[in-house]
């Protein structure tokens, strides 16, 4: 147990250096100059190298990566190229904010998946099942921005029963905030649940081939306490993977959900430093997501050996 | 067992986190449809605008969403420049200018305060000016070059002493780089902080979010009618359409495409204001390069453009067809359409003239949607006189900017030029269109040095040549196009600076 983890943490590091040098120098290939963009059409070269030198895009390359690793190091991303403000608490404020969206899908998600998806595979041979089934592969197929829109034009504009956008933080105003978090929320949960219910009812139908199973059964258990008892632990490996993987990639797909919701996520965050030029923004943004990914994909890791004991030996880890 | 109970505690609390958001979402929606819109005792206003501001300084960083929001609202100028283009006063209740027009002396209006409590005084308008030349990073400082000195005759007069008589200065004065900060700016970072003598104060800024304004009851020219402003930023014209179909926004400001501002008008229920701008969407030809740099080129491509179709099309039909780099409320305005109408046989002959008869153009379009809409027609249009054009998109703005702006590697590109009375600045050599200003430069410079009279002569003479020259082809004035509840009142029409003017925003009683 104590060298997977060795191991994993490992990986962990040396994925962060490989990231951070990849989004570093990427960046800086980008056609475009940080001075031009803040300082616009008309600036004076002597405007623009002051500016250059005010912002240290002047130094080395190599000089202000190792800048940038150092700020890292003490998480301080340092401050934004255009806006002038401090990035550590702007990436902190909207980092929660999309954290806030992908969590509640990922939980409207579960909610629907993990009954829909067992239900799918008890009845797996029956009308129900099939409908369970038929209707989670049409859902799997349907973009988010698509759900997002169809959400904004019917419940917002057309009955107003909810914000067609926008955000309110919780603290500010909890009822508002739920007002405004709803529908973002469903429209990445709605995807969600159509893949992990899919996932679940396969998990499950094979789980319920599994001999232990049988043998529940045999000692008296009904097909549903046998299967809640001793089936579900068991179904969950595949389900958490899949969890773990699509979590990654709602970060991604908030990106959208948040520009159709106008709210002031990560991910618009990163458009508009990347429209901006805000070099220093970018990156640390990208390397903000990075670790999001990368720490899901621990986390996921550690879960498996929690509930596979047949992964807690090291030898196990290396095959 | 040891599942179970984890398990069924993790499903309570999600249940009943579903069911706290549900009624926490219910109960919000039925105070929401308490408040109608246009309720008579509001005095808050929220209103979409598209380009949001990177920060507040307009001091160090270009780009028009500053002083949009910032500039009359909080920021104050000595001078104003009214809806019809006139300059009227502002924080000077009058002024005397000398008889060489090289001395203007303000007179100051008396008890204006800063929003922080400070006095406004002489001494502000001398540091103000002095931080243009000295502090000022952005380009449109150049503006205040002419200036040679600003003294403090006393508390409340000011005189400025300029190089050389300039008509053009004191319209200048009107915009952002004549905004006049407290003298003293020791620990202010004017890139999150704002200190005006302006009716509204920012309140609070939530990035990619809103920037809030907030009234000040102590303003010189009485408490103004809304205690906030919010203006909120949506980039996408969809959003903001959504956002005021659903309630969420009273006022959309220039944040819908032309197209969605004539359905809104159709759907009813919102009053459309059609105003100008100082945005001219220009067609520039590079001066430099062939085929451009001969003149019967770049005329046969001014008969070939079919402007009216392209305004109906990339704006709605919204806008206001212009020959030059100059709208109806400049002093030096004249209808000179009617030099180039849209002629595609004339064009061909000047073509053929020129021996282009077998051209390849490429045209460099911004990202930018009234660009890629206007870039399609363009190409259709040039077609038909036989030319083949090339679409190149440029990502918006750092590789325009990069590519077109800065290493002059275009042939041809589209794009607004927003700036007000921009037309000496576009058509100079050094800018990126290459144009030869041998000729107008001695004209605008005899122009601005002149009487009120030979100001507008000459300046009309400039416009004039340069629309001969057709160093490019100006496809139509911008239009300024506000959506809004019926019941809000003292919208103004025009954008004549760079100001999104809201000092006289009201509802309805």
């Amino acid at each position: 147990m104590r060298t997977r983890v060795a191991w994993l943490a490992g990986q962990l590091v040396l994925t962060l250096a490989v990231a951070s040098v990849a989004v570093f120098w990427v960046l800086r290939v980008l056609p475009g100059d940080s001075a031009v963009v803040a300082l616009g059409v008309n600036a004076t070269p002597e405007a623009l190298d002051q500016w250059r030198a005010a912002h240290g895009t002047d130094r080395p390359l190599i000089v202000q990566y190792l800048d940038w690793m150092g700020g890292l190091l003490h998480a301080d991303f340092g401050t934004s190229f255009v806006t002038g403000r401090d990035l550590t608490a702007l990436i902190l404020d909207r980092v929660q904010v999309t954290l806030i969206i992908v969590g509640l899908g990922m939980l409207l998600a579960l909610l629907v998946a993990i009954p829909l998806g067992t239900l799918a595979a008890v009845h797996h041979r029956s009308a129900w099942g099939t409908v369970i089934g038929g209707a989670s592969q049409v859902g799997v197929a349907v973009p988010n921005f698509l759900v997002g829109v169809l959400l904004v034009s019917f419940v917002a504009v057309r009955a107003r029963w909810l914000p067609a956008g926008g955000w309110v933080p919780p603290i500010l105003d909890p009822a508002e905030f739920w007002r405004h978090a709803i529908l973002p929320a469903v429209a990445l949960g709605t995807v969600q649940a159509a893949i992990i219910t899919r996932y679940v009812r396969s998990a499950v139908i094979e789980v319920m081939r599994e001999d232990f199973l049988r043998t529940a059964r045999a000692s008296g258990h009904t097909r549903t306490t046998a299967l809640v008892h001793h089936g579900l632990r068991n179904a969950g490996v595949p389900v958490v993977t899949v969890v773990g993987v699509q979590l990654a990639g709602m970060l991604v797909g908030a990106i959208v959900v948040e520009r159709v919701f106008v709210v002031p996520g990560l991910g618009s965050l990163l458009v508009d430093a990347v429209n901006q030029r805000d070099l220093q923004a970018v990156q640390s943004i990208v390397m903000t997501l990075v670790v999001l990914v990368v720490a899901i994909n621990f986390v996921v890791d550690l879960l498996y050996t929690v509930l596979d004991p047949r992964l807690r030996t090291g030898r196990e880890v290396r095959a | 067992m040891v599942v179970r109970r984890p398990f069924v505690a993790a499903l309570v609390v999600a249940v009943t986190f579903a069911l706290a958001a549900c009624s926490a979402g219910m109960t919000a929606v039925g105070e929401g449809t308490v408040v109608g819109p246009g309720g008579a005792a509001r005095t808050d206003v929220t209103i979409a605008v598209a380009a949001e501001p990177v920060n507040l300084d307009f001091t160090t960083t270009s780009g028009a969403a500053i002083p949009q929001l910032l500039m009359n609202n909080v920021y104050e100028t000595l001078v104003k420049i009214d809806q019809d283009g006139a300059i009227v006063p502002l924080l000077a209740e009058s002024w005397d200018v000398s008889g060489d027009r090289t001395q203007y002396t303000f007179h100051l209006r008396s008890g204006v305060t800063f929003s922080d409590g400070r006095p406004f005084t002489a001494d502000d308008v001398v540091a103000s000016f002095d931080r243009v030349r000295t502090d000022w990073l952005n380009a449109i400082s150049a503006k205040m070059d002419v200036v040679a000195s600003t003294t403090a005759l006393d508390e409340h007069t000011v005189r400025v002493t300029l190089t050389r008589p300039s008509n053009a200065w004191l319209f200048d004065l009107g915009t952002s780089v004549g905004a006049i900060f407290p003298a003293d700016l020791t620990g202010v970072d004017l890139r999150t902080e704002a200190i005006g003598t302006g009716p509204y104060r920012v309140l609070s800024v939530r990035q990619g979010d809103r920037i809030v304004l907030a009234g000040r009851p102590e303003y010189w020219g009485g408490p103004p009618a809304m205690t906030t402003i919010t203006v909120r930023y949506l980039s996408d014209p969809t959003s903001a359409v959504n956002a005021l179909r659903a309630g969420d926004v009273d006022m959309l400001f220039n944040s819908a495409t032309g197209d969605q501002v004539r359905q809104l008008a159709r759907l009813g229920g919102f009053q459309v204001v059609e105003g100008t701008s100082t945005g001219e969407v220009l067609l520039s030809f590079n001066n430099r390069v062939p085929p451009f740099d001969d003149v019967r080129v770049r005329r046969a491509f001014a008969y070939a453009i079919d402007r009216q179709a392209i305004m109906d099309t990339a704006s709605g039909g919204y806008g206001t067809l212009v020959a030059a780099m100059v709208t109806p409320q400049d002093p030096y305005y004249e209808d000179l359409t009617g030099l180039f109408p849209y002629d595609p046989a004339r064009a061909r002959e000047l073509l053929a003239q020129a021996g282009a008869t077998d051209l390849d153009v490429t045209l460099t379009v911004p990202s930018l949607t009234y660009a890629t809409t206007a870039a399609e027609l363009i190409v259709s249009q040039l077609a038909q006189v036989g030319v083949r054009v090339r679409i190149a998109t440029a990502e918006f703005p750092a590789v325009w900017l990069d590519q077109v702006f800065t290493r002059h590697d275009f042939q041809m590109s589209v794009i607004q030029h927003s700036e007000a009375r921009d037309m000496l600045t576009v058509f100079s050599r050094d800018y990126y269109l290459g144009f030869d200003d041998s000729t107008i430069a001695p004209l605008a410079a005899a122009a601005d040095a002149g009487t009120w009279q030979e100001y507008v002569d000459g300046m009309k003479q400039v416009a004039r040549h340069i629309v001969e020259q057709a160093g490019g082809v100006v496809l139509y004035l911008a239009p300024t196009l506000t959506v809004a509840d019926e019941a809000l009142t003292g919208i103004k029409p025009n954008a004549v600076t760079e100001s999104m003017d809201l000092t006289t925003l009201a509802w309805a009683p």
